[in-house]
């Protein structure tokens, strides 16, 4: 078909409009990382003075940055391992059985995640408190307080994305493997796995991420030891003196993997998130 | 975002399956029954007790020692005479105008860009990746960035303001009345990709012949728009509008990223307000009967939303 040409003109209006909404704070990102400080101190310049790459060198040494980073490593990588383990086992429950109580099961998983976060951050803040004080064992300023705290929103999109993908995975497959003397949980690990990787690979990066940019409980569960890039980079550019060249540089330092990863796996995820609402 | 693009896929049940190994999938539910009890069950379960007391920071470590409230809490909370009430009731207030902002603008840039590249064009793929880069980047790096484009001496904003003569001096976006309209704009900024993403999605399901069918019956592309892609996409909405909400409505790092922990009043979205009460005040009580509070709200609205959506598709389908 043939676009007429008010269409063509529309789109290419239309597109980049929105285009330049898109990529202003990107462009502000990466040309105030290579700026020298004067250049944004002042009123904002469009282009830098002269380049340096000072921002990326200095910014290790003005916050905690390295520490912020190893924590958030740790932290998201755990929550989101751990989930996908969990969700794999329960995904596949739900996907190859029905039984009583199949359900309410993922009627709960459903419903948690819509809930707000702040009805478990605060019980869960008080849980933590009493149980240091009661036994000893400190999960309030920990990271495995942490990594406990994030499952509550990695977990149940973990579970659910995982049943809906393995749905898409052909019974046939279980069954050949069953006719070859597999059991189910061989069948399991020996064919549906790996017939799900792109999915699996999709949810844990997804997961990774959330976890990767998630404010609220780290701002409250976390102290100085143990506080992540999200709630250590916010609190230092909500300050009243801050070198932006240098938090810039951060910001983009902590960017470019995970929104690289996103951008590569995207469309196993929208497959997974359309496929049961398009029906 | 906490939150995400959940929910929106039922998982579609398999062929029902002989249950021959009838423990079988207990066992490999179990691991996940006893986290989801630990992480949310028992929490939400004390929460609502939490909610009856009387727990200020004196009784925190202790907080069998809190003395009961009865329904104190809720009776603040909702006491539209008092400080707190009058100030819960214009947080909220608040938030249901920026959702719904956010929500309106959202969808509808999403929904443009969608049909913009619909038809195939050179660089519709760049098109779509620059689209999605908001949506990829971590939210607090990207919000770090609006904070600094938003700074009233410094700001890239201001910049462009001043050299369009779209104002003399320089407005602050971060405090005042202005940081409500900053809060709206950085949030669309990061919510349209994700509507353009779902609603791209769903175009790619809707079958070619219909266009061309709707095409020989003499309909332009506005027409095609009209009869064929919005009745199609009616499914995707139904869940994409009642997603965005939700996450918009619970957002907390966004404002939290912009503002910090006292955001100005015209921005004091109901997830901060409630984080100031317990976290900040540390009166855990009035926080968790907020909590509950807008828990309730959350449910209503979803059931009533449910219940509207599956009436007027049936009436469609009979």
């Amino acid at each position: 078909m043939h676009d007429p040409a008010w269409f063509r003109w529309a789109r290419v209006i239309g597109l980049t409009l929105l285009g330049l909404f898109a990529l202003g704070p990107v462009y502000v990102m990466l040309t105030s990382a290579l700026k020298p400080l004067p250049d944004v101190e002042g009123v904002f310049r469009w282009f830098p003075s002269r380049l340096t790459v000072s921002p990326f060198v200095d910014m290790w040494s003005t916050i905690p940055l390295g520490r912020y980073l190893v924590n958030s490593l740790v932290v998201s990588t755990t929550a989101s391992v751990a989930s996908v383990l969990v969700a794999l086992l329960a995904a596949y429950g739900v996907s190859r059985y029905r039984f009583r109580g199949r359900q309410a099961f993922t009627i709960t998983v459903l419903s948690t995640q819509m809930f707000p976060g702040i009805l478990f951050l605060l019980p869960l803040f008080v849980i933590f408190v009493n149980l240091g004080q009661a036994t000893g064992v400190n999960l309030y300023g920990s990271r495995i307080g942490l990594i406990i705290t994030y499952m509550t929103f990695t977990l149940p999109f973990a579970i659910w994305m995982l049943a809906a993908y393995l749905d898409t995975v052909p019974r046939d497959l279980d069954d050949a493997a069953k006719v070859d003397g597999s059991g189910p949980m061989g069948a399991f690990v020996r064919v549906v796995i790996p017939a799900a990787v792109p999915g699996i690979v999709a949810v844990l990066i997804y997961a990774f991420m959330t976890a990767w940019s998630e404010m609220l409980f780290a701002s409250v569960l976390t102290n100085d030891s143990t506080r992540t890039l999200a709630v250590g980079l916010a609190g230092y550019a909500t300050q009243n003196q801050v070198y932006w060249n240098q938090i810039m540089a951060a910001s983009l330092t902590v960017s470019v993997p995970v929104a690289a990863g996103f951008l590569l796996l995207q469309r196993f995820l929208v497959a997974g998130m359309t496929a049961g609402s398009v029906k | 975002m906490e939150a995400d693009s959940r929910w929106l896929t039922p998982p579609e049940p398999n062929k029902p399956s002989l249950p021959r190994r009838e423990r079988l999938p207990y066992l490999l539910l179990l691991p996940a029954v006893v986290l989801e009890l630990l992480i949310h069950i028992i929490p939400m379960l004390a929460g609502v007790g939490i909610s009856f007391l009387g727990l200020t920071e004196f009784y925190l470590s202790n907080w069998r020692a809190a003395p009961f409230a009865g329904t104190g809490n809720y009776a603040i909370a909702l006491n539209l005479n008092g400080a707190t009430g009058q100030a819960l009731l214009h947080s909220f207030t608040v938030t249901i105008g920026y959702t719904l902002l956010v929500l309106s603008l959202s969808w509808t840039f999403g929904m443009t860009a969608a049909v913009l590249t619909q038809r195939p064009f050179r660089g519709r793929g760049l098109v779509r990746t620059v689209f999605l880069i908001p949506f990829a980047l971590p939210v607090f790096a990207s919000v770090i960035t609006w904070n600094f484009m938003l700074q009233q001496d410094t700001g890239a904003v201001n910049r462009v303001l001043l050299a369009l003569h779209l104002t003399r001096s320089p407005p602050f976006w971060l405090i005042g009345p202005n940081s409500f309209f900053s809060l709206v704009i950085v949030a669309v900024w990061r919510t349209w990709p994700f509507a353009f993403l779902i609603l791209t999605a769903g175009l790619q399901s809707i079958p070619a012949d219909l266009y061309e069918a709707a095409a020989l019956d003499g309909a332009g592309i506005l027409g095609q728009v009209r009869h064929v892609t919005l009745p199609l996409l009616r499914p995707v909405n139904r869940v994409l509008l009642l997603v965005l909400f939700l996450w918009t409505f619970n957002d907390f790092t966004t404002p939290f990223t912009l503002f910090g922990s006292a955001p100005p009043t015209q921005a004091d979205i109901i997830s901060i307000h409630i984080y100031e009460n317990s976290f900040v005040s540390w009166n855990f009580g009035t926080g968790s009967a907020m909590s509950v509070l807008l828990l309730l709200f959350l449910l209503l609205v979803t059931g009533v939303y449910l219940a509207v959506v599956r009436t007027s598709g049936a009436e469609r389908r009979a």
